[in-house]
């Protein structure tokens, strides 16, 4: 705990006092265990980047069977703290438990549990959709003749039969999406992490994902989506954490974090910045 | 307008300066060098004028502006897209007069280090004819037309290929020509030279000067390239040197013809490039079924060479370098003709092996970002290492025994088959198990995928040097068994000698590539999510 503490006093940019309500990582540095029944369950992560604090302190359970969304402005650490969450990128401080797992001791065994989907890398784009999808099986050493069948299914599911035999490099943005997040679920993870899945996606694709999702979560599995569109998570989501600033300003199921508002409106509550100004009033016809 | 076209390509490039230092030195260098061979080549123009003949330098600013122009005109078909500063799209959605927009574009299209020392050059030259000013306004003249021939040319002939330059396919294609093109210009000019040599060499008793003896031939080339829109314009001067009137007449209306048809094709094609924006080509590259992954065990370090080799096959940054191979010996074999030398043809084998294994020692560089997937799916370090190792492993050995067959036949040394062949796969296992083992810890930025090879990413100059340069010793060093053993066998002779040094270099490689590929393995694991990081952070 000193340890924290030394390195918290070391941290030249002062980080924003918390909202009122919300967990203080300055005052209670980190809840002392993980939840070990947690889908996900993440304490005290903090990243910096040079001089940039990206993510301060979060400290998030997901349940397992829950539908979680992550909602946050842009450069709210969000991208920073699922990378950390699922072993794309090294925390300074801090730990993530994937079903109880320590993910960063274990990272084999927890990482097999996992299907994420990263946002603003690129794919293995000389491939064509089915050899990409095929190589994500291979990759996570799944038989062939589960990967060939999950392969057709997927492409069927996310309506890229047509396009199956298509280089990835001349798919459409949405196409891209789609073949990524069937890249993360060909192994059938319990989790699933989604770093903005819907972004660029047509409004029938998406609804296809939707449906997917549910019947996922339905059957006992776990997502875990961030997203800028509030209404998409209040209409999808059970449970919900908004973030800013790298902190974790309110988490909990959805009706506990809007209340009476709706999501979006809390949303603005929490994290501010709506300009109440005269606006641009050149801007109106002529 | 234009003067703000000619501030916005300014200030981008001042913006370039302060990014990197080490971008602002590669200008400056590319400056000073570029001074250089403006001041040779006006000086050697102005030495023609004064010291020989006028009509020498006539001559000369005709052949070598047809050639420039040529340059300007061919050189961005190759190099599309490396340097889209002032690419027109971006101006669509302004509002900006397409009138304005050309002149806008052509006048910045000068300010760069080439355009600017073109000015310089076309000027300079000019002043060959300083002793008779008539002549010296029709060489300004013919200077200016020279050089908007050039820039409105290219950005013509840019504009009016632009979609198809722009289809991923086409781009491959010509990339992979153009790296060839590169690879050969030295042994091609080396030959060139030589043949010049051997045929002056072949007349010493006459005691003319080489200038002599090609001089008709230049004439009748000059007489014949200034009547193409390529000479035109440059040869107005010599024309009105000679006194021909009517033949200058005639340059002039070609240039302004050139000229003219160039601004009207740019005009009518970025007309249609501004109204219809870049869409991608539409049927997509297409392959059938699994290809590689099918013909493959299913796991894990499998799935990593059956990537791995689909790459090789479609990504040009991959099959550009090894569209190389075939050709070195070609360049071997043309240095060993001009020298009557064998030991460089002898030596291709080797060198092969040793370019071979080090080609892929920034494997996960390559990969960018789209390494995530193996971050993710948390793929072992073993199953990495091994996988990037395996197609080079089936390829490698195959492609050095050809070579090496092939040089001892042209060389006619058969009985240095097997130590070359020794040395060959020796040196093909270090190098691959060298880059095995670096790929894991050292990692520089290269062009992006989809990006041309030949574009050097920016400020990665000291990163490259100093990863390129450790594995480099790295493998001089794990290499000297294999070179020690190959040279005493070719010393020594004899074919005990021979088999000896093959089975002792196969083995000592394969047991460096054992033990490089645990230690590579094991940095991978420790260090996965670092080596995201690092590629990510690629500018």
């Amino acid at each position: 705990m000193s340890y924290l503490a030394a390195t918290l006093g070391a941290m030249t940019t002062p980080v924003d006092p918390s909202p009122p309500g919300s967990p203080d990582p300055q005052g209670v540095p980190e809840p002392p265990r993980h939840d070990p029944s947690a889908a996900l369950s993440v304490r005290g992560l903090w990243k910096r980047f040079g001089q940039k604090t990206a993510v301060a302190g979060v400290s998030l359970d997901v349940p397992a069977g829950s539908f979680y969304g992550l909602v946050g402005p842009n450069g709210a650490g969000k991208t920073t703290m699922l990378s950390m969450a699922t072993g794309l990128l090294r925390p300074d401080l801090g730990g993530a438990w994937v079903h109880g797992v320590d993910l960063w001791a274990r990272p084999d065994v927890a990482k097999a549990t996992l299907g994420v989907l990263p946002d603003g890398v690129r794919l293995f784009d000389r491939l064509t959709g089915r050899q990409l999808l095929t190589y994500a099986g291979m990759l996570r050493g799944m038989e062939k003749d589960t990967v060939i069948e999950r392969t057709d299914d997927l492409l069927l599911a996310f309506d890229l039969g047509a396009d199956a035999d298509t280089f990835v490099v001349d798919y459409s943005a949405g196409m891209t999406k789609k073949i990524a997040l069937g890249s993360a679920m060909i192994h059938a993870p319990r989790t699933l992490v989604l770093d903005e899945p819907f972004e660029a996606v047509d409004p029938v694709s998406a609804a296809n994902i939707r449906d997917i999702l549910k019947d996922y979560v339905a059957g006992g599995g776990t997502v875990i989506v961030s997203s800028h569109v509030m209404d998409l998570v209040q209409r999808m989501c059970d449970h919900v954490a908004v973030m800013a600033a790298g902190q974790v300003l309110a988490a909990g199921t959805v009706d506990e974090v809007r209340g009476e508002q709706s999501l979006e409106d809390r949303f603005v509550d929490l994290v501010g910045g709506r300009q109440h100004s005269e606006g641009l009033s050149w801007l109106r016809g002529s | 307008m234009v003067a703000r076209f000619v501030t916005l390509k300014l200030t981008l490039m001042g913006n370039t300066f302060r990014k990197s230092v080490w971008q602002t030195i590669g200008m400056v260098v590319a400056a000073l060098y570029a001074l250089g061979v403006v001041g040779a080549l006006v000086t050697l123009v102005g030495a023609l004028a004064y010291v020989g003949d006028p009509a020498w330098a006539g001559l000369a600013i005709t052949l070598g502006g047809a050639l420039t122009v040529v340059g300007w005109w061919i050189i961005p078909i190759f190099a599309f897209g490396v340097d889209a500063t002032l690419d027109p799209h971006r101006f669509a959605t302004y509002a900006i007069p397409r009138r304005t927009l050309l002149a806008g574009l052509a006048v910045a299209g000068l300010v760069s280090v080439p355009g600017i020392a073109t000015v310089l050059v076309a000027i300079g030259t000019s002043f060959a004819w300083v002793l008779e000013p008539g002549v010296l306004v029709v060489a300004l003249l013919g200077a200016v037309l020279g050089v908007a021939t050039c820039v409105i040319g290219s950005r013509a002939i840019t504009t009016l290929l632009a979609p198809v330059l722009e289809s991923r396919r086409y781009r491959e294609v010509v990339t992979i020509v153009a790296v060839m093109l590169v690879v050969m210009t030295g042994p091609l000019i080396g030959w060139l030279a030589n043949d010049v040599e051997v045929s002056v060499e072949a007349d010493p008793g006459s005691g003319s000067s080489m200038g002599m003896l090609l001089l008709p031939l230049f004439e009748q080339a000059a007489a014949l390239v200034g009547w193409t829109p390529f000479g035109a314009a440059w040869s107005l001067a010599g024309t009105a040197h000679d006194g021909d009137w009517a033949g200058l007449a005639g340059h002039l209306a070609v240039a302004l013809g050139t000229i003219g048809l160039a601004w009207l094709v740019w005009d009518r094609a970025l007309a249609r490039a501004l109204e219809r924006p870049p869409v991608g080509d539409g049927s997509g590259g297409k392959a059938k079924g699994l290809g590689a992954f099918g013909r493959v065990p299913f796991s894990p370090t499998w799935a990593v060479a059956a990537r791995t080799a689909t790459y090789w096959v479609r990504d040009p940054r991959y099959s550009g370098s090894i569209a190389i191979v075939p050709l070195l010996p070609v360049v071997m074999y043309v240095s060993a003709q001009s020298t009557g030398n064998f030991f460089m043809l002898l030596a291709t084998g080797p060198f092969v092996a040793w370019i071979l294994g080090f080609s892929i020692s920034n494997d996960v560089g390559y990969d960018n970002t789209a390494f995530a997937l193996h971050v993710a799916a948390g793929v072992d370090g073993r199953a990495d290492r091994w996988g990037r190792a395996i197609p080079m492993l089936l390829v490698g050995p195959v492609v050095c025994v050809a070579t090496v067959v092939v040089s001892v036949w042209i060389a006619d040394s058969w009985h240095l088959t097997l130590p070359l062949l020794g040395l060959s796969l020796g040196l093909l296992l270090v190098g691959t198990a060298v880059s095995c083992a670096v790929s894991a810890r050292l990692v520089y930025p290269v062009a992006k995928p989809g990006e041309s090879p030949l574009k050097s990413p920016q400020g990665a100059a000291t990163a490259t040097i100093v990863s390129q340069g450790l594995g480099f010793l790295v493998t001089a060093g794990l290499s000297l068994p294999v070179l020690a053993m190959g040279v005493a066998a070719l010393m020594l002779g004899g074919v005990l000698w021979g088999a000896a040094t093959l089975v002792v270099c196969v083995l000592y490689g394969a047991l460096i590539l054992v033990l490089a590929v645990r230690f590579g393995a094991r940095v991978y694991n420790r260090r996965l999510p670092e080596l995201l990081q690092q590629v990510q952070s690629f500018p």
